[in-house]
């Protein structure tokens, strides 16, 4: 179980964005959390993802307390921790390849790939042709097909998803979910945050809304 | 259901420029006709790097009091329309067809329409924009009272305090936020901001370039609600989205747009209540309430657009009506459609 307690996190000194905060993600389980922009739903995706630094309050994932955060993250919990953005051209390095956004988490912690880039670009519908592209020379559908494969190559066993359709069409949307679904199916948990009730009430297994 | 409402209409092959579209008994008059429109892109010195088919044939009729929502996936061409419709077009670009806008001293074809008349009389004047992300066209420094007031007198000659409020109430906003400086405004109010500035030069013709994306519900809603207002004020709107729910929710006639071209075109709820093209239909059925059900593989490239029904080439055998695989939309019972004429 990935979970936080009792969180008090925000961005200015004496005005937290999140305060009191409990959540809890399962194995297996999807949390759909829902609501406007400047909620603190990103907040807390960003806390779980182990990408900010809670005031107060603790997260442990797996039984283990979290002993750090940002590159202060040690290894085995940053990897064992999956995230997928809004806007995936703020989220890729512009000159790379296709291929090697997919790949990097791979180079970056020394693991050998058993065929998971071949399944997962697979999956995202991402052909040889489109993995040999860059950044600019797709459409913003397809790098966050990519985007999804690199935060799903080092096989997480947790997945946070903030606003991950967001910037793309109807169709891609329905891809990226049905992969995610797949991979919550064999016991990732799963954190869906969106503004959108409607696309959460299909997806996610148990829906928080926010005011 | 569907053979019942088709087999009765006769299929007709004239120039889609000539069949009044969408046949109602009575309709509004025509704002803006999309005559036969493409656009292309030469890639490189005379095109030897490639031809960019941004839009090929597109005919479209819009008409005052109606929203009229293009859509299709990102990358399908319908973006250029917005850029063609308002003259901006960068220099690589070559036109064919026609895009007239009607008005009480004839017809202004924008295609050709010299720069001078397209900015002395048309951009913000006859047509407004409302951009992608209007907050991000407001001047930080200047108050949105300001910005709205130097705008309305730059296309309308004067602006008192009353018409400056006036204006901001037709948008969704209260006249005290109007001296709130951008920054100090919600996503919200901002968005509010653009939308007024598009309507300041009291347009015929209002175009609506994705103007939901990334936005949050409430906002969404906002943006809807705010371009039926305008059509119920007698504006032409125009949305082109690729967020099928917002355009569900707005438009009267819909256009669906694959590749650069038209592929289906009708009133919104007879195309949206039963979808004759195949794509049409996955779009529906890609949303979450429709199925939630991905098209497979992706549009063409518009540098190398197959010839015939460029959606067979991509699901061959989706079901529905077959494909005689010609990219021309003829019209059939009031609606236009390409390739899959349901028989
Ligand atoms: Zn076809």
């Amino acid at each position: 179980m990935l979970s936080a307690k009792d969180l008090v996190v925000g961005y200015r000194r004496g005005r937290p964005v999140l305060d009191g905060v409990d959540v809890e993600l399962h194995p297996g389980a999807t949390l759909g959390l829902a609501g406007p922009s400047a909620c603190g739903k990103s907040t807390l995706a960003a806390v779980l993802a182990l990408l900010l630094e809670p005031w107060s309050g603790s997260v442990t994932l797996d039984g283990q307390p979290v002993r750090g955060f940002r590159h202060r993250a040690p290894a085995t919990q940053r990897t064992a921790i999956g995230v997928v953005f809004q806007q995936p051209r703020l989220a890729v390095e512009p000159r790379w390849t296709l291929d090697a956004v997919v790949r990097a988490p791979l180079v970056a912690s020394r693991r050998r790939d058993d065929g998971i880039v071949a399944e997962l670009t697979e999956a995202v519908g991402l052909t040889r042709e489109l993995l040999a592209r860059r950044p600019h020379e797709v459409s913003d559908g397809q790098l966050q097909r990519a985007c999804l494969a690199r935060a799903l190559v080092l096989r997480p066993r947790y997945l946070i998803c903030d606003e991950m359709t967001s910037m793309v069409d109807a169709s891609t949307t329905a891809l990226l979910v049905r992969l995610v679904r797949s991979v919550a199916a064999e016991g990732t948990g799963v954190l869906a945050v969106s503004h959108d009730d409607a696309l959460l009430e299909a997806w996610a297994d148990d829906v928080v809304r926010w005011r | 259901m569907r053979e019942t409402s088709v087999t009765k209409t006769s299929v007709t092959k004239t120039p889609v420029a000539n069949a009044d579209t969408f046949t109602g008994t009575r309709q509004p008059a025509s704002a803006l006709t999309v005559d036969r429109l493409s656009v292309r892109f030469r890639l490189g010195r005379k095109g030897k790097a490639g031809i960019v088919h941004a839009a090929a044939d597109v005919s479209l009729r819009l008409r005052r009091g109606r929203v009229l929502a293009l859509v299709g996936e990102s990358g399908c061409g319908k973006s250029v329309l917005t850029s063609a419709l308002l003259g901006l077009l960068p220099a690589n670009a070559q036109t064919r067809g026609r895009a007239l806008l009607h008005g009480p001293g004839g017809d202004l074809d924008l295609c050709t329409a010299p720069e001078r008349r397209m900015s002395r009389q048309v951009r913000g004047r006859r047509i407004g924009l409302v951009p992608q992300s209007a907050a991000s066209h407001l001047t930080p420094v200047r108050t949105a009272r300001s910005q709205l007031a130097e705008s309305m007198r730059h296309l309308r000659g004067a602006a008192s305090r009353s018409d400056v409020d006036a204006l901001a109430e037709r948008a969704g906003l209260a006249p005290a936020s109007l001296d709130a400086y951008p920054h100090e405004l919600s996503g919200g109010m901002a968005q509010r901001v653009g939308f007024a500035l598009a309507l300041a030069g009291e347009p015929d013709v209002l175009l609506a370039d994705e103007p939901t994306t990334g936005l949050d519900r409430a906002l969404v809603d906002h943006v809807t609600d705010g371009l039926a207002t305008a059509a119920a004020e007698d504006t032409a709107v125009l949305l082109i989205t690729h967020d099928l729910a917002a355009g569900r929710r707005v438009a009267d006639d819909v256009a669906v747009m694959y590749a650069g071209r038209i592929v289906e075109a009708g009133p919104a709820g007879d195309v949206f209540a039963d979808p004759w093209h195949p794509y049409t239909r996955g779009l529906l059925g890609a949303l979450p309430d429709g199925g939630f059900e991905p098209i497979p593989g992706h549009p063409p490239e518009l540098t190398d657009v197959p010839d015939g029904c460029a959606f067979c080439a991509r699901v061959p055998d989706a079901p529905g009506p077959p494909c005689n695989g010609d990219p021309e939309p003829v019209a059939v019972g009031g609606r236009l459609i390409a390739g899959h004429v349901p028989c």
